[in-house]
């Protein structure tokens, strides 16, 4: 393979990736590194950097139009988020300490999660609590929500809660590559009692800052590759763009199959790499 | 800043969403022109198979000093340029915390200067970590 015939052929990867990501609504690293590892070579540690890389663009893409259209909840992202940076700081270091096959097999694990959170029933919301924490930070909100065509008021609970699982979230993001959105959502959504499309614009809004700060560890170590990196940062975003505009007109749930077959057959790839 | 409604509340979010989306499309444009000069120049770009090997890397890490970096942007050097849009990126929700950080300075907002200057303190360890390790 040539350089060309590598950049050509990663580019499509990741234009892949970023599609089926942002149509069933996961992030593309999670496809990305997988495909780089077990069908192009690239080490995981080479891989994991190039798709941190893509999540900030991706994720800051999707954030602005979630802020200007003001359904981000920022009060609420920028306190999770000293949990996601520290989370990602955490895991970027770990990175560095950890063997590629534990790499691999964490992965797996993060694979499997994913697929099993995508074929599970809706799980049951937690009755609200109380939550001074969030009171005193003013973290209730509220949004229009144009598919009622209404103003949507929700009261923030457990915000403690949220800031442990940002922090877990940010070390998986850190360690893995990926954004993380997959382990928190559901959590501020059905915990935190907070709406489905506040938490989707709201993780966005988190995750581009928490892959920051990861991407500056990976790419001060050296191990961020312009030669990688750059087809995987514009072809997920490329992707993830197209996925957007053309989300409205496409059978769901055949891509969602499609989908999950797709990270199974990764998650057992990976374990058995891991393995070995 | 969603639960306070107002007029500075409303600017400082469109500020927010102009610094993420221009950021990420300038260096998206600076990745794919230090992408393209990097197979016009040839150097490495150019090779075989053998080539690949060597800048998916294996073994070292990439030069990330900044005598290295304005080195090669001074000679247009493709993959300079590369990693000149791959720091914008990385800087671009870094400047976006900081613009909170500034427009809670203006509400007076102590509790998120605070916050979002801890998150800011973390970005630069980053860095620091980064280098060190």
């Amino acid at each position: 393979m040539t350089p060309l015939g590598f950049t050509l052929i990663v580019l499509g990867i990741s234009y892949v990736a970023g599609l089926l990501g942002s149509l069933v609504g996961v992030g593309g690293g999670i496809i990305v590194v997988p495909a780089l590892t077990l069908l192009m070579g690239v080490s995981i540690q080479k891989a994991i950097a190039a798709s941190i890389i893509s999540v900030i663009a991706t994720s800051s893409g999707a954030a602005a139009s979630y802020v200007s259209e003001r359904i981000t909840n920022m009060r609420l992202g920028m306190v999770l988020e000293v949990a996601t940076v520290a989370g990602a700081l955490t895991g970027a270091y770990l990175a560095a300490i950890v063997s590629g096959k534990w790499l691999f097999m964490t992965f797996a694990l993060v694979l499997f999660y994913t697929v099993w959170t995508m074929l599970r029933p809706k799980g049951h919301r937690i009755e609200p609590a109380p939550d001074p924490l969030a009171d005193r930070l003013a973290l209730h909100g509220s949004f229009f929500d144009r598919s009622v065509g209404q103003q949507i008021s929700y009261r923030v609970s457990r915000t403690k809660l949220g800031l442990a699982v940002g922090y877990v979230a940010g070390v998986a993001s850190g360690l893995l590559g990926i954004g993380g959105g997959v382990l928190k959502v559901p959590v501020m959504n059905l915990a935190m009692g907070i709406p489905i499309k506040v938490c989707t614009a709201t993780s966005n809004f988190m995750i581009g800052v928490t892959a920051a700060s990861s991407a500056a560890v990976y790419l001060m170590r050296g191990e961020v590759l312009p030669f990688v990196a750059a087809p995987v940062a514009v072809g997920v975003l490329l992707g993830a763009r197209t996925g957007a505009r053309v989300m409205g007109g496409l059978h769901s749930g055949a891509i969602r199959v499609i989908f999950v077959v797709v990270l199974a057959v990764s998650a057992a790839q990976m374990l058995l790499k891991g393995l070995r | 800043m969603t639960s306070v409604p107002g007029k500075k509340h409303a600017a400082t979010e469109d500020v927010i969403s102009r610094v993420l989306r221009v950021g990420v499309t300038a260096s998206l444009a600076l990745i794919s022109a230090g992408s393209l000069l990097s197979f016009v120049q040839g150097g490495g770009y150019g090779g075989d198979h053998s080539e690949v090997a060597r800048l998916t890397g294996t073994g070292g890490a990439f030069p990330r000093n900044v005598a290295w970096l304005v080195g090669g942007l001074l000679h247009a050097n493709g993959q300079a340029v590369i990693v000149l849009g791959l720091i914008l990126l990385i800087a671009t929700p870094v400047v976006r915390v900081a613009v909170s950080t500034a427009a809670f300075a203006q509400q007076r907002d102590r509790a998120y200067v605070a916050i979002t200057l801890v998150v800011l303190a973390l970005l630069g360890v980053s860095f620091v970590l980064g280098k060190a390790g």
